[in-house]
């Protein structure tokens, strides 16, 4: 096994004869010339977030500080599913009443599949992608929890919302460090095989519901 | 096992032969018109797209010049996140490596997530020698794997099938016997046959889009889902990865995780994309192995101006844009890697011998050039790649050094030289002319130069050079 590994990094160094040795192997020195701060303000910015994110067919609404619990019901009904799994960090308010809430304290992958969908939060919003990052912090809980059920509700904080791919990769720096895995979500689960048409609805959740919640009036 | 198929022929007469099927050209007429139209909108919105490829450009070079140096880093980082790292030198190696990690789980049967890496050491055929089962689960490689067909493209697999082909190979597979050939039908179908096999499945197989060696976190980049299912649920995780897939640190992801899925299916941000370093306690595999793959990567290293070919995130957007591609299909490359990248990374992993057709199977028009979201200069290296592939031909043997075609160019290179004998060729060429220019045209030129007019009319040279009127003239 490691007669390979020198063999092949002895390889690499022969092959690599030409690189100078004063040459920094990081990427020090090159230039990183796109957009690193965006420039929208924050009206803008999450106005932006719930334009792209719908595009991927989510259905994305904005909801008021004090109307989270209400509007999860509101959604939850409306899509008329009732068994709920949830990441064991969730907030009880959200837990509103009139659904079965099912804490995953190491469900089974069955357990899983068999409940009507999951309501999470997540860690970071990126605007100019539309796209969603759970890190497995307390809101999120671990990957199977997003991925087994049908339905997934997902609560992004206003606050989450961040306008570029740069900004938003900065955020989770910390939690990649710490090395917590992480699933970057761009609306439901989705296929382009055949013809190259995308369809939505493969094996993930097949439903992707967004609450963008305003913050709270300091 | 290597990168090309030994059983197809040299590009010109497996091109033939695709150009003569009339459906093939139909289904990747409409794929690939369809995608060039996406990327476009997606990419034109972007104002430093430029900034971006330049920087993605930059990284890659500077990586593959250290990359021992990110190896190293990148193994010891997934080690101290919990997973095991082999190396692999070529294709066997690997799945070598690969067949006994699952045999030592006692596992029957593998899902698997798309993989080109595992694609090019036949990992899947390994596998099956040794009784075990490999699912393909991307939805485009389960078409190409139920129909026993081959992949015709990096991205999409299937594209050379339109849906009703793909409904009528469900129907006599994986059921049920009613489908339609609507998309949304299909891929329904998929899911149903593949959800219990996820859920029971305790072996999963992966590639990998990325690895940074800062933060050993490997990515899987898709669509479906199944990538996700095939990365969290098994217990047991290995991931096949080639040498050249590293980037230095986690902030270089904000380059590619915006290059990649723009150029290769037009979205902003492709539906799922899983992170992960190592194993987590209460979340995903217990156990991952990461296999590090040469297979003629470092040959490639070894050729400062093809190196480049390494830098490549297998987005497909030279497929797409491909006028050659476009017509021949994928299967004609008779490579695991088809269009303007296959046929420069192709003949370096398997051999001049093999591939040395493929560096020409190209018009030179660069298009490949202008979407790379990597600029790898693609013409460059393909002309680069015909001179050594002519060179090799010629040392190989005696028939290489007497080739007509190698022949005819080394006496035009030398007639060219200089305005002399450039002129003084023009006149003994337009008496000698005479028995193949017909009406100001030559159809046909005999002999082996005949390659030259079976596709195109040449121009005789007239009876007076614009060279000779304009001396004329003063």
């Amino acid at each position: 096994m490691s007669a390979a590994r020198d063999e092949i990094l002895a390889r690499v160094r022969g092959a690599l004869k030409d690189v100078p040795a004063s040459e920094p192997s990081d990427a020090s020195g090159l230039a990183r010339d796109y957009r690193r701060v965006g420039e929208l303000s924050h009206e803008e910015r999450v106005a932006l977030f719930v334009e792209r994110c719908a595009d991927y067919r989510a259905d994305v609404r904005r909801v008021g500080a004090g109307e989270l619990p209400a509007a999860i019901a509101q959604a939850l009904s409306a899509r008329g599913v009732r068994r709920l799994a949830i990441p064991t960090g969730l907030l009880p308010d959200w837990r509103v009443d009139g659904f079965d809430w099912v804490e995953d304290d190491a469900l089974t992958h069955d357990q899983l599949s068999e409940v009507d969908g999951v309501v999470t939060g997540c860690a970071v919003a990126i605007a100019i992608n539309g796209a969603i990052v759970l890190d497995c912090g307390a809101e999120q809980g671990r990957r199977a929890l997003t991925l087994l059920p049908d339905y997934h509700l997902c609560v992004v904080r206003e606050e989450q919302v961040v306008e570029l791919m740069p900004e938003g990769i900065d955020r989770l720096a910390v939690a990649a460090r710490a090395g917590q895995p992480m699933t970057i979500v761009a609306g439901p689960s989705a296929t382009s095989d055949i013809e190259f048409n995308r369809v939505e609805g493969v094996h993930g959740p097949r439903t992707l519901d967004v609450l963008v919640v305003a913050a709270a009036p300091a | 096992m290597s990168a090309a198929w030994p059983d197809v022929p040299a590009f010109p007469l497996a091109a033939k032969a695709a150009l003569g099927d009339a459906q093939l050209r139909r289904n990747l007429g409409r794929a690939t018109k369809t995608i060039r139209d996406k990327r476009l909108t997606v990419v034109e919105e972007m104002p430093d797209w430029e900034g971006l490829r330049e920087a993605g450009r930059a990284l890659k070079e500077r990586t593959l010049r250290h990359l021992d140096t990110h190896l190293v880093q990148l193994e010891a980082a997934v080690e101290a996140a919990g997973g095991h790292v082999h190396w692999a030198r070529d294709g066997e190696e690997c799945n070598r490596i690969v067949t006994a990690l699952v045999q030592a789980t006692g596992a029957r049967d593998v899902v698997k997530v798309k993989s080109m890496a595992t694609v090019e050491t036949g990992l899947n055929e390994a596998l099956e020698a040794a009784g075990i089962e490999a699912l393909e689960t991307d939805l485009a490689e389960l078409i190409v794997q139920l129909g026993r067909d081959r992949p015709s493209h990096i991205l999409v697999p299937a594209i050379h099938r339109n849906r009703a082909e793909i409904r009528d190979l469900f129907r006599r597979t994986i059921g049920p016997e009613d489908l339609t050939d609507e998309p949304a039908v299909l891929a329904e179908a998929a899911r149903r046959y593949l959800r219990s096999r996820f859920l029971r499945a305790t072996v999963g197989i992966s590639g990998a889009n990325f690895a940074v060696a800062e933060t050993g976190t490997l990515s899987v980049l898709e669509s479906e889902g199944n990538g996700r299912m095939c990365t969290t649920l098994p217990e047991t995780l290995i991931t096949v990865c080639g040498i050249e897939k590293l980037v230095p640190t986690w902030q270089d992801l904000e380059v590619f995780l915006q290059l990649l899925p723009r150029s290769s299916t037009a979205e902003r941000m492709n539906p799922y994309t899983t992170l992960w370093s190592g194993v987590r306690d209460g979340d995903g595999p217990r156990a991952f192995h990461l296999v590090l793959l040469d297979n003629g990567r470092t040959g490639s290293l070894a050729d400062e101006l093809a190196r480049q070919t390494l830098a490549c995130i297998r987005c497909s957007a030279c497929l797409n844009v491909c006028p050659v591609y476009e017509r021949t299909g994928g299967h004609a490359y008779g490579s695991v890697y088809p269009g303007p990248i296959g046929a420069i990374l192709t003949p370096q992993l398997a051999g001049m011998k093999q591939s040395g057709s493929l560096p020409f199977a190209s018009s030179l028009c660069g298009a490949c050039y202008e979407v790379c979201p990597v600029k790898i200069d693609i013409p460059t290296v393909l002309v680069h790649l015909r001179d050594r592939s002519n060179k090799e031909r010629a040392a190989a043997s005696l028939r290489g050094r007497l080739d007509p075609e190698r022949l005819a160019l080394k006496a035009v290179a030398r007639g060219f030289a200089t305005r002399g004998r450039y002129e003084r060729l023009q006149k003994l060429g337009r008496r000698a002319q005479w028995p193949v220019a017909r009406k100001g045209k030559i159809e046909r030129l005999p002999g082996e130069l005949g390659g030259w007019t079976e596709a195109r009319d040449l121009m005789p040279i007239p009876d007076q050079t614009f060279r000779e009127w304009w001396v004329a003239r003063r």
